[in-house]
């Protein structure tokens, strides 16, 4: 009758699955996922064959979103673009996530002066806007994807260093990892495999909700100029591109935002499912 | 016979900001192998503390430590690895001192392979006999501990401080945050554990009752301090500090028409920061003069029972002829 | 000399509904509680006790928790039928209740005096100032200087703050006060007093009190009636007196074996094998019938009655009701122990 053989994850999944709002989320994310992976499978035509003949064309069966203002297909460079708004939006956050866990297990764990020096560096990076991080950085070593990834990386590095570092002060003083010194377990291994493993719920959740920002961080930067630069796709440049236009070619404009939304919408609702399915006694 | 432990006027003091905090101030004792010895006293009055100085979970701020009669007050990395295989500790919450992403086998083998001693064959036989032993079914094997009560994971932490067959435990309260039926269990398990392996324990409680099931000998505490020492049953028999007196006239008796008469202490507990000379138990003491505001000693009143004192022979009308050796 | 029935529980049945399943935490209890009185209602983790003290207090959580079935008359009325507006008029007025945990129990940035004032003033309709002067003087009545009104509950320790919760549950003079496990998180020494302290003020204000706890020594010292609780149920149920000196039902001995003793010296304790049963997989019989050493044949099969072998000593147990009418019992000579 009642199985309580399933395990961590096979629990947390079935927790998850009941939550219709992330599994929706969860498809939203698969779906997006899988074009920006098949995109050059699933592109009618590549994102930069121009067709000057044809510009701002109406939707039509070669091309079943219409063109842009350079005659390209629209419905392709969508396509592409997801491939490129999504490494963006997950480049930053792996990246930011990584050096965030790094700096911020260093500092919680071992405290004191370390901890002192670290979390200032820390406060004066955030108090560096990102766009403004951005710009420096593409000054320095010039406007790229990468570079945009670099950027959002390092402006959201406080933000998730401080997060870790406050799961870890309470995890730090708990019992069990007093035990672990008892059983005499070094820091490395204390760190690894007791602390880290039970701070980190709230960072993954907040990791996720973060690549809905970092997602618009993204497109931000690269409607500024500072990212994707042409003629790749990417829905946040697509956006720039067509917001001269946006009076009488509103498409152009309404095709990337409504992708943006949407993949964005579907990050934060799986994020909030996974929340409430990692561990339910915060809804309880 | 030498003593397997023996503490001698061990301090631990912390920084805090309105001052120095002493957790524990002076304590001096011995312990022979397979006895325990029963500490008992109210929150604030040091005991988790001294339990976890003599495991070096924290640093001793003066005093000694001697084990098997070697000093290990100050051991250097080597040595305390050494010395984690004989000493280990029980906890008091069977919730937090599990790691909540560790599943039973996990937990209890963990120790084995710190240790680096055992393969892997050796690790599985070593955990599943410990299991056995702690009476963990072997289907509990890939449990994890949110799914168990706290019975067994109580178990589960006795499990792992056999592990690497100690010599001597600090049992932190191991049992009261059990339920009573389970409370005699693991109290049983544990007697057995100590016949069978001849364990010396440290046992920490506040429970007066289930301390003196369990102890050979008696340590009762108040911030920080040795008030009374004595055999256990010696000190239920004889009870010769004030505090020592009040603390068992407030213990709720399991008897209709046996309930003895409340000795009042008055005000609150003072406060372990920044402490006045003297005995602590002069905000509250009944019987308090001028002359407590001096240090007090840990006297041998009657026969191997100490009490830390200066009024104890008048209280309790004491001639002073009376004080023989064992 | 019997004073009047207060408050009256009748077969209440009371299940939580999780999206998986359904928890059977209180099955069929029935208790009667005159003015004056206190009873101890004893059990340990999981036995429903708690949840028995929130359904009488209306404070269920929703949506899981259901009553299936079941009356709680106080004063008259069915507590069950109530709306929830007349139940805010009940509750802190006529039943109040403490928990046991005293640092959360009290609101850390409002200072103590004006919490124990604001409950006044819930239920009564006078002046700020009256109530005020009322506060002060249950502070005074709980052993707390009257001076110590503005101040804020961390400047209390705990045994003080548990104080502070019994003044303002005892402010507006309820009728019935649900303590569940008021000392469980207190020192011993600072339980003594807290406890003498409510036996002092109940017996004063003649307020009824059902004692939550699972110490048994507790209940020696301050209840008058008791009943234990086990796996939802009341497997017994007596004066002070019947339960101490002449437990019928297995698991009441099975908690004494288990308790060390101070005076008398135990070669081992005689703990009760197993576990409570699961509250979603209750067994059919008797829910003690696993771990008892004295299990029939019939225990498995079928639950036991209530069956009352002396005058106000219930027990729901087979081998009682066989003891007696067997009459290997001195069940005559035990009815001439009447209170």
């Amino acid at each position: 009758m009642k199985s309580k053989k399933r395990s961590r994850l096979g629990e947390t999944w079935h927790r998850l699955k009941k939550n219709k709002a992330a599994v929706i989320g969860l498809v939203v994310v698969i779906i997006v996922l899988l074009v920006a992976i098949f995109a050059p499978l699933l592109a009618p035509y590549p994102y930069d064959q121009q067709d000057l003949s044809n510009v701002y064309a109406k939707p039509s069966r070669e091309h079943l979103l219409g063109t842009d203002k350079f005659g390209r297909d629209n419905l392709s460079r969508l396509i592409w673009g997801s491939r490129n708004s999504l490494i963006m939006g997950l480049g930053c956050v792996a990246l930011g996530t990584l050096f965030g866990i790094t700096v911020g297990s260093i500092a919680g764990y071992f405290g004191g002066r370390v901890d002192i020096v670290i979390m200032r560096i820390m406060d004066v990076f955030s108090c560096v806007p990102m766009l403004l991080m951005c710009v420096v950085i593409a000054a320095i070593l010039g406007p790229s994807i990468q570079n945009a990834i670099l950027a959002i990386a390092i402006s959201t590095t406080p933000s998730c260093a401080r997060l870790i570092r406050a799961n870890i002060l309470t995890v730090r003083d708990k019992e069990f990892v007093e035990a672990a010194k008892a059983i005499d377990a070094k820091s490395p291994h204390i760190i690894l495999r007791h602390i880290l493993p039970n701070a980190i719920a709230p960072t993954i959740v907040a990791t996720t909700m973060n690549i809905g920002n970092s997602i618009i961080s993204g497109a931000t930067l690269s409607f500024i100029g500072l990212g994707a630069q042409p003629p790749l796709a990417e829905w946040g440049a697509m956006l720039s591109e067509g917001r001269n236009y946006m009076r009488q070619h509103m498409e152009l404009v309404l095709y990337p935002g409504i992708c943006i939304m949407i993949t964005v919408l579907a990050f934060n609702l799986l994020g909030d499912g996974l929340r409430d399915a990692l561990d339910p006694r915060l809804k309880n | 016979m030498a003593p397997l432990l023996e503490v001698q006027h061990l301090k631990k003091y912390f920084k805090t900001n309105r001052g120095m905090l002493h957790a524990v101030d002076d304590v001096s004792f011995t312990l022979d192998a397979g006895k325990t010895l029963g500490v008992v006293g109210e929150s604030g009055c040091g005991k988790s503390t001294l339990g976890r100085t003599i495991l070096h979970l924290t640093d001793a701020t003066d005093g000694k430590i001697l084990f098997e009669g070697r000093d290990i007050t100050y051991p250097t990395r080597r040595e305390l690895s050494q010395l984690r295989q004989n000493m280990q500790i029980i906890f008091q919450d069977p919730y937090s001192s599990l790691n909540p992403r560790m599943s039973v086998s996990e937990t209890i083998m963990e120790p084995l392979k710190l240790s680096k001693k055992y393969s892997k064959a050796e690790i599985i036989e070593r955990t599943k006999e410990l299991m056995a032993t702690v009476g963990l079914a072997e289907r509990f094997w890939n449990t994890y501990p949110h799914e168990l009560d706290g019975g067994r994971r109580q178990r589960i932490g006795i499990a792992r401080a056999l592990a690497l067959g100690p010599k001597f435990i600090v049992c932190d309260e191991p049992v009261s945050a059990l339920d009573v039926s389970i409370q005699a269990q693991i109290l049983n398990l544990m007697l057995d554990l100590q016949e069978e392996r001849n364990l010396t324990y440290i046992f920490i409680t506040h429970d007066l009752s289930v301390v003196k099931y369990i102890s050979d000998e008696i340590m009762v505490m108040y911030l920080g301090q040795v008030v009374e020492k004595a055999p256990s049953h010696e000190l239920f028999r004889n009870t010769l500090h004030p505090y020592s007196k009040a603390l068992l006239s407030a213990i709720p008796i399991p008897k209709v028409d046996a309930q003895r008469e409340l000795i009042p202490m008055k005000g609150e507990v003072t406060s372990p920061i920044n402490p006045r000379p003297g005995c602590r138990f002069t905000a509250r003491c009944p019987y308090v003069e001028e002359k407590c505001h001096e240090p007090q000693v840990l006297e041998e009143i009657m026969p191997n029972h100490f009490v830390s004192c200066c009024r104890c022979r008048e209280i309790n009308e004491i001639s002073e002829t009376v004080k023989g050796r064992n | 000399m019997e004073s009047n029935v207060l408050l009256e529980v009748k077969d209440l049945k009371v299940e939580y509904h999780t999206d998986e399943t359904v928890v059977h935490a209180v099955n069929g209890v029935s208790l009667t509680l005159r003015e004056g009185e206190t009873l101890g209602l004893v059990g340990e983790t999981g036995a429903g006790k708690t949840t028995i003290a929130r359904t009488i207090l209306g404070i269920l959580p929703k949506p899981q928790g259901h009553v299936t079935q079941g009356e709680i008359i106080f004063e008259g009325r069915n507590l069950l039928e109530l709306s929830e507006k007349e139940m805010r008029k009940i509750r802190g007025d006529k039943i109040a209740m403490i928990f046991q945990d005293p640092m959360t129990a009290l609101n850390p940035i409002e200072r103590v005096g004006d919490q124990i004032t604001e409950a006044i003033r819930l239920h009564n309709k006078i002046s700020h100032a009256e109530a005020v002067l009322r506060s002060m003087d249950m502070l005074e009545m709980v052993g707390i200087p009257k001076e110590r009104y503005p101040e804020f509950p961390h400047q209390f320790s705990g045994g003080m703050k548990q104080r502070v919760v019994i003044a303002m549950a005892l402010a507006c003079n309820p009728k019935l006060l649900l303590a569940d496990e008021p000392t469980t998180a207190l020192d011993v020494t600072i339980q003594a007093q807290v406890l003498a302290l409510m036996r002092d003020l109940t017996k004063r204000l003649g307020t009824s009190v059902i004692l939550i706890t699972h110490d048994l020594g507790v209940v020696a010292s301050t209840c008058q009636s008791v009943a234990v609780a086990y796996a939802g149920e009341i497997v017994e149920y007596g004066t002070v007196y019947h339960i101490f000196n002449n437990p019928l039902h297995p698991y009441t001995k099975g908690l004494f074996d288990s308790l060390p003793d101070l005076d008398v010296s135990k070669k081992r304790l005689k703990p009760i094998r197993g576990m409570m049963p699961d509250p979603t997989n209750l067994p059919e019989g008797c829910t003690f019938c696993e771990r008892c050493d004295y299990a029939m044949e019939i225990c498995a099969r079928k639950k036991p009655a209530v069956y009352e072998p002396e005058q106000g000593h219930t027990v729901r147990c087979f081998l009682a009701e066989r003891r007696v009418t067997d009459g290997a019992f001195a069940g005559s000579a035990a009815s001439e122990k009447v209170l």
